[in-house]
């Protein structure tokens, strides 16, 4: 993704958590960043071959780093390919995302994680990182070749949709991958909590009849996983946290210094069980929406940096996968073209600063996988995204890039917009070729 | 005031003047039911479909009974699954019976929220006939109209709902039904047949069926999934039937003159004691032949609707 062209983006407010706040040209070179100054277009002016792009009125911030997607390839091709989960992303304003292994076969080998990055480098938009499987077929058995899946370019593992329900093999698993230093992220929930739960155990199922996923299914999980992180030393990575107790433990255990970090998604923190009522199986997700305390609990844990991260979770199914009835429907809705409004809004209503909105879908989940993106130092690769933080537009699930169209935010009014995407000094998205 | 709605889902939508009204419809069909020719032509040229995914034959067997003394063409359409191991959708069936012309789908299925989900997508008039753990509107409807008759009034009367209410569709629709007409309901169970917060829904929760039937006017058993044993919600038949059973003794501790009522198929022996099922205080057969009614009285409105 390499190119001669050196490009200038002025004039737009640059946002680099932690190294700049404020209005900055930024200049690209060989797709690399190589400077962010201000007025660096006076100085560049008598410079032949310098692309200006105009970001007037515009935020400027490093490309954002979504640490777990769902692109359904190989296997399940008809709810989403690398190629239209990668356009997704960058429509969404992220440039690397990481893909978690259930697929068909399962991403326990080097073949498939080769498969995958190979994809990815064809569609050439989004950066894909695949997440291998913790265990052979993520039965939760016999370990991966997790050393094998690391050199292959795994950045992670996971058994991600189910559980590693056997406590041995999770300390066994940790314990091996600290030789990689690689973290290890647990989908935690009971399964055995919760048979046929399909919706948050609370009154809404009550009312319902909707068989419920009580919050002890996700807590008990995270409380044995913190416990095997401590005893191992292990990099615990803790998905999409959805509840009170959830966040309260992973506060408890990074003030005792265990190297846990913790996610968030969007719709964990904008939607309640309520969504659920009219039977809405866009509404059904696992871990599922909890109540108005744990959205709230949620928001207090991105604030104190309790919850690191926003990722996305984006599980793309299709159509008539989900007009079914409520229990019959899958899991997971698609998140990548929604996260930043979704998150601005905690800005907007003062959750926290634009800084450390932008940190926690930029910096920090670069940090969490040892990724060298999300930043605008210069000499890293020219990762970008430009935003109008004032457009305001309506979720139309047609105009959506992604293959699927399983989003409850449909037909929402979101403030916020990606206009422009760059990947190593490429643009590849630009709102203006759309229109 | 007339009936508005093109379908009947459940009766937490429903208003009380709603469900007064689907009653009064049904009183004058239980006449009909007692005539040697037991037929109206007031659904004449009308056709019903009874959908009906999960096994039932007196549910099935009240609403079709209903249709024909009601002169509608009936069918029964009983797929053995669920619409994902039968390869077609609920939603695609729903829109074949559709574009057959018919006119009212009665459905039952195991999904909460089928119902309520095929209604949204179709034209036909959805009468929701039991939909997972959600709702069994005629039901708790059939329920009133035998308490009504029995008692004269449902309001101020103390009613006691007895078993596994987390299960139970009738349990959530006769909760509705009789807090919406100012009954005061208890709700008695062990406490992992309970759902969380079903306080909220109007009621008072028991686990001493003893203390909770003291003075009560009506008992509605609920019928025990003998299958669930062995799923930790209760340790054996025995000690159900012990706790939670309605014996001769506990009825003595309700008021004189209380009505015992039970959806449906009873579980002699476990949850309702025989010599209790075949007492005076039983009203059990009076609930089966006013489902009839009820379901006449409703599809009667649901074909006034246009």
């Amino acid at each position: 993704m390499t190119n001669d062209l050196k490009i200038l983006i002025t004039g737009g407010q640059v946002i680099d958590p932690g190294h700049w706040n404020g209005v900055a040209d930024v200049l690209i070179e060989r797709g690399k960043i190589s400077a962010v100054e201000p007025n660096l277009q006076s100085k560049l002016q008598k410079v032949k071959g310098v692309e200006i792009v105009d970001a007037k009125g515009l935020l400027v911030c490093p490309g954002f780093v979504d640490l777990h997607v769902h692109f359904r390839e190989p296997g399940f091709e008809y709810k989403e390919t690398i190629a239209t989960g990668s356009a997704a992303a960058v429509a969404g304003g992220f440039t690397s995302v990481c893909c978690m292994p259930n697929t068909h076969p399962i991403n326990d080998s080097r073949s498939t994680t080769e498969f995958i990055l190979a994809q990815a480098a064809a569609a050439g938009k989004a950066r894909v990182f695949p997440i291998g499987a913790i265990t052979k077929g993520s039965k939760g058995e016999e370990l991966a070749e997790i050393g094998e899946l690391f050199d292959a370019g795994c950045v992670a593992v996971s058994d991600d949709g189910v559980p590693v329900m056997n406590s041995l093999v999770m300390r066994r698993a940790m314990e091996y991958a600290t030789a990689f230093h690689l973290p290890v992220i647990d989908h935690c929930e009971d399964s055995q909590l919760a048979p046929g739960g399909c919706m948050h155990e609370g009154a809404v199922s009550t009312e319902l009849g909707i068989p419920g996923i009580p919050k002890a299914t996700e807590e008990v999980m995270v409380a044995r996983n913190i416990a095997l992180a401590e005893l191992t030393g292990s990099r615990l990575h803790l998905p999409h946290v959805s509840t009170v107790g959830s966040v309260r433990m992973a506060r408890e255990a990074k003030a005792r210094g265990i190297p846990v970090t913790a996610e968030a998604c969007p719709h964990h923190f904008s939607l309640t069980d309520e969504a659920v009522r009219s039977y809405n199986t866009n509404a059904k997700m696992n871990p599922p929406l909890r109540t108005d305390e744990d959205v709230q609990a949620i928001k207090e844990g991105l604030q104190d940096n309790t919850i690191d991260i926003v990722a996305t979770d984006h599980a793309p199914h299709a159509i008539q996968e989900k007009q079914l009835e409520f229990d019959e429907a899958p899991f997971g809705i698609i998140g990548l073209e929604t996260a930043f409004p979704l998150t601005l809004s905690l800005v907007e209503e003062g959750t926290l600063t634009l800084e450390q909105a932008i940190a926690k879908l930029t910096r920090e989940p670069a940090r969490v996988f040892d990724l060298p993106y999300g930043t605008l130092v210069p000499g890293v690769e020219a990762d970008l995204t430009l935003i109008d933080l004032n457009a305001t537009w309506v979720v139309d699930t047609a105009r959506l890039h992604s293959l699927s169209r399983n989003t409850p935010f449909a037909g929402w009014t979101m403030k916020g917009r990606v206009v422009k995407t760059f990947v190593g000094g490429t643009v590849v998205y630009d709102r203006e070729d759309i229109l | 005031m007339s009936f508005k709605r093109k379908d009947l889902l459940g009766l937490a939508s429903l208003s009380q003047e709603e469900m007064a009204l689907i009653l009064d419809a049904a009183e004058p069909f239980k006449e009909v039911s007692g005539r040697e020719i037991k037929k109206v032509p007031a659904l004449r040229g009308k056709t019903v479909i009874n959908l009906f995914f999960e096994p039932s034959t007196r549910t099935r067997t009240s609403f079709e009974l209903a249709a024909k003394r009601l002169s509608a063409d009936v069918v029964n359409f009983s797929p053995s699954s669920s619409s994902v191991m039968k390869g077609e959708t609920l939603l695609d069936t729903a829109r074949n019976i559709e574009f057959m012309q018919a006119d009212i789908l009665v459905l039952r299925h195991s999904s909460a929220g089928a119902a309520e989900i095929l209604a949204r997508n179709s034209r036909l008039s959805v009468i929701n006939a039991g939909d997972g753990w959600h709702e069994h509107p005629t039901q708790a409807l059939s329920d009133l109209l035998t308490i009504q008759e029995k008692k004269g009034q449902v309001r101020d009367l103390h009613v006691a709902i007895v078993g596994d209410v987390a299960h139970s569709r009738v349990a959530r629709s006769n909760i509705y039904a009789l807090t919406k007409m100012g009954a005061n309901v208890r709700v008695v169970g062990p406490p992992t047949m309970i759902p969380l917060c079903l306080h909220r829904l109007g009621v008072t929760v028991y686990h001493d069926f003893d203390e909770a039937i003291s003075g009560v006017d009506v008992v509605i058993m609920l019928r025990l999934q003998l299958e669930r044993q062995g799923r930790s919600l209760f340790p054996s038949i025995r000690e159900y039937a012990r706790l939670y059973g309605l014996t001769a003794e506990r009825v003595q501790r309700a008021a004189k003159d209380v009505l015992v009522m039970h959806p449906g198929p009873v579980n002699r022996g476990v949850e309702i004691a025989h010599d209790v099922v075949d007492g005076n205080a039983a009203v059990i057969l009076e609930q089966v032949a006013n489902g009839v009614a009820v379901r006449m009285g409703l599809m009667y409105l649901l074909s006034q609707r246009n």
